[in-house]
């Protein structure tokens, strides 16, 4: 097992927003985190990242025009994503209509949440059918997390633990070396600290 | 169960926290990193940081603080005051703030919402509505809901400037077409104040809350009027918002969160224990 405190990290870099405070949450658990877009360190990384907030359209263009698509398939190390990281995962999105990362089997589909529900689905839900994973070591169903967004991955065999808010939807995946959270743990207080802290372990 | 959240507000100056917004001689409270650290082990949801200074003195905003806030804390926190930009607002969230509000600035040019929501997404952009009860000038009669509730002869006007007591003015606006223009235009959620409750304590506006709530389908974040525990529950029970701000009741120790958030659950409240 690997001592978090001498962790690396790579978080890839997209240029979009809000990066920071993924960065932060890192540092506070003593990692060793580093913002990259280039193919080689990221390569070269052991474990990386995947960030994301935004539309999926506009991510995954700036993940091509940055030529890292085919580096981020290829990733062999532990690679998180994190928020809209981990609906890039899946093959494709209905944000946008556009192919994703096809890492995770599955389409990203528009939240149904029918009224009085209000859409973005923003604030603190709670995990639910939490599987036993090295990322979930530590968690329990009932603990809080903090989503936002509008666009859900679907329930199947690679979710790890599911949340509901109208319908049930997966907020944490893994499929091999791939892991993804829904809802973000750089600002889930506990619950989120400790996921930061098992990936920095994996 | 998604919880209703409940929301501290912070005036910060100079990275402090500090009380007494309008003129000279704030007293400081503390350090804005310590205060926003208490309130996240006390349980709140998600803080409000507003730069009580930057705006009225148009100067270039200076978020370092942001930063050092955004380094310690493990909650969302959404920065208010001074943003007037695009790149502003990215400056904030580069610096690790999780949402920016605006306010006197949407009013002035509305567009910028939209530049918001496109260069950040929705989920950043909080739109923050300054509300006030007016008598309607002359004629109409908007009001003839059937609920029996007075004020048939007012109406809900937005006001600007209002950290300012000499600039402070309506903004020509009636609230309820301006928080469904700003939903239109991407904000991802509002928070409205309800100046005449503001300071008072006698509770949340309940009946502008509901009439805002029911035309958008955005979280909507109460604001105004926090006095006492009940109030809270009486505003998420009634008027059914996603969050409650309030500022001097939790400073000055009124309300202490955690019996707060025991209450509401007690009401049968989802909240987040």
């Amino acid at each position: 097992m690997t001592d978090p405190s001498t962790a690396k990290v790579v978080v890839i870099e997209l240029g979009c927003a809000n990066t920071a405070s993924v960065l932060f949450a890192l540092e506070r658990l003593g990692a060793e985190a580093v913002l990259s877009s280039d193919a080689s360190e990221i390569r070269a990384a052991p474990r990386v990242v995947l960030p994301g907030v935004g539309a999926a359209g506009f991510v995954m263009s700036r993940i091509h025009e940055l030529g890292l698509y085919d580096t981020i398939r290829g990733l062999t190390q532990p690679l998180m994503g994190v928020c809209l990281g981990q609906q890039l995962l899946f093959d494709s999105s209905e944000e946008g209509n556009v192919e994703c990362l096809g890492l995770i089997p599955g389409r990203v589909v528009k939240m149904e949440a029918p009224k009085p529900l209000v859409v973005p689905h923003m604030g603190w839900n709670q995990l639910q059918a939490v599987r036993e994973d090295p990322l979930t070591a530590g968690l329990n169903a009932g603990d809080y997390a903090y989503f936002v967004h509008s666009f859900v991955c679907p329930v199947t065999d690679h979710t790890l633990a599911q949340s509901t808010y109208g319908a049930p939807f997966a907020a944490m995946v893994r499929k091999g070396n791939v892991w993804g959270c829904q809802f973000h743990p750089e600002r889930s207080s506990t619950a989120g600290a400790k996921i930061l802290e098992n990936f920095l372990t994996l | 169960m998604l919880a209703r959240r409940i929301i501290p507000c912070l005036d910060v100056k100079d990275g402090k926290v500090v009380k007494g917004v309008q003129f000279v001689g704030h007293e400081v409270l503390g350090d804005a990193v310590d205060m926003a650290l208490r309130y996240r082990d006390e349980g709140a949801d998600e803080l409000v940081l507003y730069d009580i200074t930057a705006s009225s003195e148009g100067r270039t905003v200076d978020y370092n603080w942001v930063r050092d806030i955004a380094r310690a804390l493990d909650i969302p926190f959404c920065v208010a005051g001074g943003i007037r930009s695009a790149e502003q607002a990215v400056k904030c969230l580069n610096s690790g703030a999780d949402k920016v509000s605006i306010n006197s600035p949407a009013l002035e040019r509305p567009d910028l919402i939209n530049e918001l929501a496109e260069m950040a997404g929705s989920q950043c952009v909080v739109v923050g509505v300054d509300s006030r009860e007016l008598p309607l000038p002359k004629s109409g009669n908007r009001f003839s809901d059937t609920e029996g509730q007075p004020a048939l002869n007012s109406d809900y006007y937005v006001h600007q400037y209002s950290g300012d007591p000499d600039k402070i003015r309506a903004a020509g606006r009636r609230t309820l077409d301006w928080v469904v223009e700003a939903a239109e235009r991407g904000a991802g959620e509002i928070v409205l104040n309800c100046m005449n409750q503001d300071g008072v304590r006698k509770g949340y506006d309940i009946r502008q809350l509901r009439l805002v709530r029911d035309l958008i389908d955005i979280p909507l974040v109460a604001s105004g009027g926090a006095g006492a525990p009940e109030h809270f529950t009486e505003v998420f029970d009634q008027a059914d918002v996603s969050g409650a701000l309030a500022a001097s009741v939790f400073h000055k120790k009124i309300i202490h969160i955690p019996d707060l958030k025991r209450d509401l659950q007690k009401a049968g409240i989802a909240v987040r224990i």
